[in-house]
């Protein structure tokens, strides 16, 4: 294998990595926009926010009264940030994102623009910008493994399993259960689920924890690989919705695969004509609006 | 009467601008003339086509930066230097119009916000733009070779930049002119039109994509008029302009003030130009506060200053409350409409 091959194949994993927390972002994004019909912009702000957790338990915990020389480690914070950013979503959507149903979804996204504007200025004030490391990687997952054309560390390769592992768990669960039809169900008709007797309201928030929380839960993954910063989130989302326009968001399988794809290429990219990398995807965006506006996987404008 | 009503009022106004400069720190209000401008040519996009777009600052800060290099490195005079970057944000403008005009809704939105954000890159990496510094010391110029614009007079103590002051109050009641003449257009009647029902003007046998088009070209030219002359004021044109931030700014201060009104996006960028400098010492907490009044306009002030203000209006002397769907962001939009019960019952 030459040596041209092995760093386009190298590059190609290192995006994959990407392309899997594209892939969990527009994910719940997608999730979101099915139960909600709103665009969710604190997406970038939430999973700034699940690595926050996990850092901020790692490092402060054992400051507060009862919980002394306690360290939240990487395992637990892989539940524990999902959990408290998934609760501090569905108090959101309780109080403030409710009340905008009514009314056209461009509201939705300004509120939550609003809200994203809160949370990365409240970090702002306390961190660095240029961020902090996060050590709690556990031991196991230190280190490299030999895949035949590259030693790749094993934490990329142990991210790029889970995260794939958690969107296809999803996409399970929402197309293979019945909550799951209940939840597509709602995303055609709620007024008909409810008549049914399912709690709608309910669903419509623990939709929004759900997919708050897979934001966080990125970023918990990712929180070893970058550093944890105030600003990680909003790199990503503007990113992020690129790739929900160039996937669409008529399936959930659809932004796996986009996500995955498209990381993949940023990394091509890398190798072929590095100053682009930053921004293949957004001409990728134009060349699909084009060629295909609705997205690759989209509905067109009415909905068919 | 009311006719004659509204000029004495315009009489007015005008004279206040005159003479502000003589009360009020004259840099400050050119950026309130700045931002106003901009907030106005956001407002035909936002406030009277319904279509949000969150791109904006790319115009401003593109034609910011395109001004500020002509200006410095070729020679041009200020006027030349202000058309050349209104004209270069008209042609990014269409270029972005022709990409997402098609997309409604949030999909426009997103669109647009990723497109600004490859004018971002640029700005940061391109060779002529300065980088992180961006382009600083860009002379002021003098005005058709004649008029010396960073001349400062001194008068009580003060030092004024009159000459830049007028110039640039000049630019911003043209532009506003112009935006006013536009929205009470036979066009300004037909993009009202396709706001408040685009299925309909499309039966009507309008070209409805052309006429958004042009809107946005519109809207994309006079932000970077705004844009251009910023660089002049602050002789800076940084990567600040182009951020989205910048895009986010503009999006509240023409809610704040009230969309698709004529004077609410003015007082809306009075009043967050205001805030971002009377709150500069506190550091990033501005964006806190930026947040929460988004968070609080879209919640519970949706019609914004104007908006209340002309349905106070309208409460008190017709004893009339227009209905409560008036002013809000209208237009047909892409999936679904509302998601049912669970608005019914929150």
């Amino acid at each position: 294998m030459n040596f041209f091959t092995r760093m386009v194949l190298a590059q190609m994993m290192l995006g994959l990595n990407n392309g899997a927390f594209y892939a969990i972002l527009s994910l719940g994004l997608a999730v979101i926009f099915g139960q909600l019909n709103i665009i969710n912009f604190a997406h970038g702000a939430f999973y700034m926010l699940g690595a926050f957790v996990a850092l901020l338990g790692y490092t402060s915990l054992s400051v507060l009264p009862g919980l002394a020389g306690f360290h939240m480690n990487y395992w637990e914070a892989l539940l524990i940030a999902p959990l408290v950013v998934g609760l501090l979503g569905m108090l959101i959507e309780r109080t403030m994102i409710r009340h905008l149903y009514k009314l056209g979804n461009l509201y939705g996204l300004l509120l939550t623009f609003g809200i994203a504007l809160i949370i990365q200025g409240l970090f702002t004030n306390y961190f660095n910008v240029s961020g902090t490391s996060y050590n709690a990687m556990p031991d196991i997952l230190r280190g490299t493994v030999n895949l035949g054309f590259m030693r790749f560390p094993t934490y990329r390769l142990w991210s790029i399993i889970i995260s794939l592992g958690v969107c296809l768990g999803t996409w399970l669960i929402v197309e293979r259960t019945k909550l799951g039809s209940y939840l597509r169900a709602g995303t055609e008709n709620a007024d008909l689920v409810q008549a049914f007797g399912v709690n709608v309201p309910l669903m419509i928030s623990l939709t929004y924890g759900f997919g708050v929380g897979l934001a966080a839960f990125a970023g918990v993954v990712a929180a070893p690989i970058y550093s944890v910063s105030p600003i990680m989130g909003e790199e990503m989302i503007i990113t992020v919705f690129a790739v929900v326009v160039i996937g669409g968001m008529g399936s959930i399988m659809g932004a796996i695969i986009t996500g995955l794809c498209l990381g993949m290429l940023e990394g091509l990219t890398k190798v072929i004509y590095p100053p682009a990398a930053n921004t293949v995807i957004f001409f990728m965006m134009i060349v699909v609006l084009l060629v295909k506006p609705t997205g690759l996987f989209g509905k067109d404008q009415y909905g068919e | 009467m009311e006719n004659s009503l509204n000029k004495k009022l315009l009489v007015v106004l005008l004279l206040i601008g005159l003479g502000a400069p003589f009360v009020v720190y004259p840099v400050f209000l050119m950026q309130l003339y700045c931002f106003a401008l901009f907030a106005c040519a956001f407002n035909l996009l936002l406030g009277y086509t319904g279509l949000l777009s969150f791109g904006h600052a790319a115009f401003f800060g593109g034609a910011a930066y395109i001004t500020g290099y002509l200006v410095k490195n070729a020679g041009f005079t200020p006027e030349m230097g202000i058309l050349a970057g209104t004209l270069a944000a008209a042609a990014m403008g269409f270029v972005f119009g022709i990409l997402t005009i098609r997309r409604q809704g949030i999909y426009f939105a997103m669109i647009t916000l990723a497109l600004a954000q490859v004018v971002y890159f640029v700005a940061l990496k391109a060779p002529f733009t300065g980088g992180e510094d961006g382009l600083q010391n860009v002379p002021r110029g003098k005005l058709l070779g004649l008029v010396n614009l960073g001349r400062t007079y001194h008068l009580a103590g003060k030092s004024l930049e009159l000459n830049l002051y007028y110039f640039v109050f000049a630019i911003f009641c043209a532009g506003f002119w112009l935006l006013y003449r536009t929205i009470n257009s036979p066009f300004g009647q037909v993009i009202k039109a396709i706001r408040e029902n685009e299925p309909r003007a499309v039966s009507l046998g309008y070209r409805v994509e052309r006429i958004k088009l042009l809107a946005f070209v519109i809207s994309a030219a006079l932000s970077g008029t705004a844009g251009a002359t910023k660089t002049l004021v602050f002789q800076l044109a940084s990567l600040t302009d182009v951020s989205w931030h910048t895009s986010g700014d503009v999006v509240l201060m023409t809610l704040l003030g009230g969309l698709g009104t004529v004077a609410g996006p003015v007082m809306g960028a009075f009043t967050v130009v205001s805030l971002q400098t009377g709150l500069s010492s506190i550091g990033s907490w501005v964006t806190v506060v930026i947040g929460a009044i988004f968070v609080i306009c879209v919640l519970l002030f949706r019609r914004g200053f104007v908006g209340e203000l002309s349905r106070i209006i309208k409460k008190v002397f017709e004893g009339d409350l227009p209905s409560e769907d008036s002013g809000r962001i209208q237009g047909r939009q892409e999936g679904k409409q509302a998601p049912g019960p669970g608005a019914a019952s929150g």
